[in-house]
């Protein structure tokens, strides 16, 4: 009898635990999986909410690693897999995750993955893993993830996690793109490890391209601050076309 | 002049409101006002108009730049011509010099300006007068052989992001002529330091000695000049930097129109002073570093910390406002510009740093000199309180 009553109280919870769950995976299901929201979640951070020039994460690799484009893109995809599974990761944990030791949590989810991501590049791009050197450790403490995480995926289900997560990865990479250009161009005259300006020789006499005019390469380019500069100038730009982001004094 | 006047309203009557050119207008003022004073009046309020305004102001100043600019000409073509003849005439070596200084000028001028002009029209303001000076400060103190399209870079990355991205004129943390010089040295190193650069076309020539005097220290070779030659400015350097002489008349003149402030001129000599005294008697136990037992008189006339102190510390933009704030930010640019002279021998001239560095800090500086003011006078009054109680 006793046994009874118990299994109809268990059954009664767990019908409601259903019924959560079905309320809850509805209301996640009710859009399309490329919904007008979901888009949005991929496009604002590309220019509205960009990590790098309106939210002022991440700058620390921005500046550390855009001497070269080859660089950049690799880091930026590296970023990318690491934020777009952490993120999924967390948010599948969020109401499992005590919320006093949640920022361990996300330590040991992104360490995780970024450790994986390390292997890889050292097994298939190994000059390139040791050019990034310390820096895809340092994805860990990316302020880009870790805000992320905090911001998004603790809150939101899976799949708009896993986009928030790829759109983020997909703002900072576009900036770090953009400054890597202008930097490895004008830096060292080359793109993609391509001598796209010609070649510089001994003399002007054994130049080739602009070299053989007197161009000489821009020395500041290769050093920190002026990735800082060109992000200034980013900013810049960006926000005098897009008059919504500028602050009220 | 009545006839000037005619002329140029006559010019500007397609400028004016609502007329074709309208959106040019602030590159036709610029002009007009460059040659006439406004004759703006104060609407409310008891205001007298002074008829020195900005850019009477910063013609001062260029006027002051002249004698330190003609002395460079000549040093540049004269550097050059002893190194291949015997006698060297006036005239010959002027010539020399203005062929290699002036379309540097020319260059510096045409490209920030042309900006500045842009940004008046694009932003519909009027043009901003500060490039007068900084326009010819920056060829002063460039070495005589870079690249004309080096100059032009430097400029636009100086009136660029050194001035408008902060404002414009009177907005600028840093001084632009200065952020000019730094682009320069940090991108084209090899144009702007070493032994090659300062004596025009030395590096063609053979057994030429082109290097400068704080480079010949840095390296540990002899020094061939005397605290003279080094006062007079007869010595290899940037265009304009050279003699100390010109450049105190220049400063003379700062300092009687009261443009530029004499307590950033005194405490910035007195600041490299102290410095290279102290260093001086440090260098006894040091016998080989030639920096450090070079003497403390000759610290303040060679390489470019008297300009640097006279013409660009003394920008009101970039430097400190308050008088105490003044001694503070002029000693220490003296002092630190000396301590990277002889600490850091990558930088063989440390008063383009140390300007840059104490522009950064000037508004500290300001600050606490305002907050120990208002201390000060917090406590006189709670002290009158007490006394009258």
């Amino acid at each position: 009898m006793a046994q009874e009553n118990n299994n109809t109280q268990m059954s009664e919870k767990e019908a409601k635990k259903k019924e959560m769950i079905l309320f809850l995976s509805s209301s996640e299901e009710k859009e399309s999986f490329l919904s007008k929201q979901n888009l949005k979640l991929l496009s604002d951070p590309l220019n509205d909410d960009n990590p790098i020039t309106v939210q002022v994460l991440g700058i620390c690799s921005a500046l550390a690693i855009t001497v070269q484009l080859q660089a950049a893109v690799v880091m930026s995809l590296a970023v990318m897999v690491v934020m777009a599974f952490s993120n999924m990761i967390i948010s599948l944990m969020r109401n499992l995750i005590p919320s006093r030791i949640r920022i361990i949590v996300q330590l040991v989810v992104v360490a995780a993955l970024v450790i994986l991501v390390d292997q890889v590049l050292k097994a298939f791009l190994y000059d390139l893993s040791k050019q990034l050197s310390v820096f895809v450790g340092l994805i860990i403490t990316n302020c880009i993830v870790m805000g992320r995480l905090e911001a998004f995926a603790l809150g939101n289900g899976i799949y708009k996690s896993f986009l928030d997560g790829i759109g983020n990865a997909a703002g900072y990479g576009i900036i770090l793109v953009i400054v890597a250009f202008f930097r490895e161009l004008l830096g060292s005259g080359k793109l993609w490890g391509i001598e796209v300006l010609g070649h510089k020789g001994a003399t002007m006499a054994e130049s080739t391209g602009l070299y053989a005019l007197g161009y000489e390469n821009n020395g500041l380019m290769l050093l920190a601050p002026m990735a800082l500069i060109i992000v200034g100038i980013v900013i810049w730009i960006q926000r005098s076309r897009n008059r919504k982001l500028i602050e009220e004094a | 002049m009545k006839w000037i006047r005619q002329r140029l309203d006559k010019i500007k009557e397609p400028f004016s409101k609502g007329k074709k050119y309208e959106k040019f207008a602030p590159a036709i003022n610029a002009l007009d006002t460059f040659l006439f004073v406004p004759n703006h009046t104060t609407q409310k309020g008891a205001h007298v108009r002074d008829a020195v305004d900005l850019k009477r102001v910063m013609i001062t100043v260029v006027i002051a730049l002249i004698p330190a600019l003609i002395f460079g000409i000549w040093n540049a073509g004269y550097q050059y011509l002893s190194q291949i003849q015997e006698q060297v005439g006036f005239w010959e070596a002027m010539g020399e010099g203005a062929i290699k200084v002036l379309p540097m000028v020319a260059v510096s001028y045409a490209v920030g300006l042309g900006i500045e002009f842009a940004f008046a029209v694009f932003r519909g303001h009027e043009v901003n007068e500060g490039y007068l000076v900084t326009g010819l400060l920056i060829p002063m103190v460039m070495p005589v052989d870079i690249p004309l399209w080096m100059v032009a870079v430097s400029v636009v990355f100086a009136v660029l992001i050194g001035k408008e991205a902060f404002g414009g004129t009177g907005m600028n943390i840093l001084n632009p002529a200065l952020t000019a010089r730094a682009f320069a040295f940090f991108a084209y190193p090899t144009y702007m330091s070493g032994n090659g650069v300062w004596v025009s076309e030395a590096s063609e020539l053979d057994a030429v000695s082109g290097e400068t005097i704080l480079g010949k220290l840095a390296a540990g070779t002899d020094v061939p000049y005397n605290t003279m030659d080094m006062f007079s400015g007869l010595i290899p350097g940037s265009i304009a930097e050279t003699s100390t002489i010109c450049i105190l008349a220049g400063a003379l003149l700062l300092v009687l129109t009261k443009v530029g402030s004499w307590r950033i001129i005194v405490s910035g000599f007195l600041g490299a002073a102290c410095m290279a005294f102290i260093f001086n008697l440090l260098g006894g136990s040091y016998p080989n570093n030639d920096l450090m037992n070079f003497p403390w008189y000759n610290h303040l006339v060679i390489g470019g910390l008297a300009f640097g102190v006279v013409f660009m510390a003394t920008d009101p933009v970039s430097a400190a406002q308050t008088y105490k704030g003044k001694w503070i930010y002029g000693f220490l640019i003296g002092l630190f510009a000396v301590m990277i002279r002889i600490f850091n021998p990558a930088y063989p001239e440390g008063i383009m740093l140390a300007i840059l560095l104490m522009n950064v800090f000037a508004p500290t500086i300001d600050h606490y000199v305002i907050q120990g003011n208002i201390k000060k006078r917090k406590k006189r009054v709670k002290a009158q309180v007490k006394t009258a109680v």
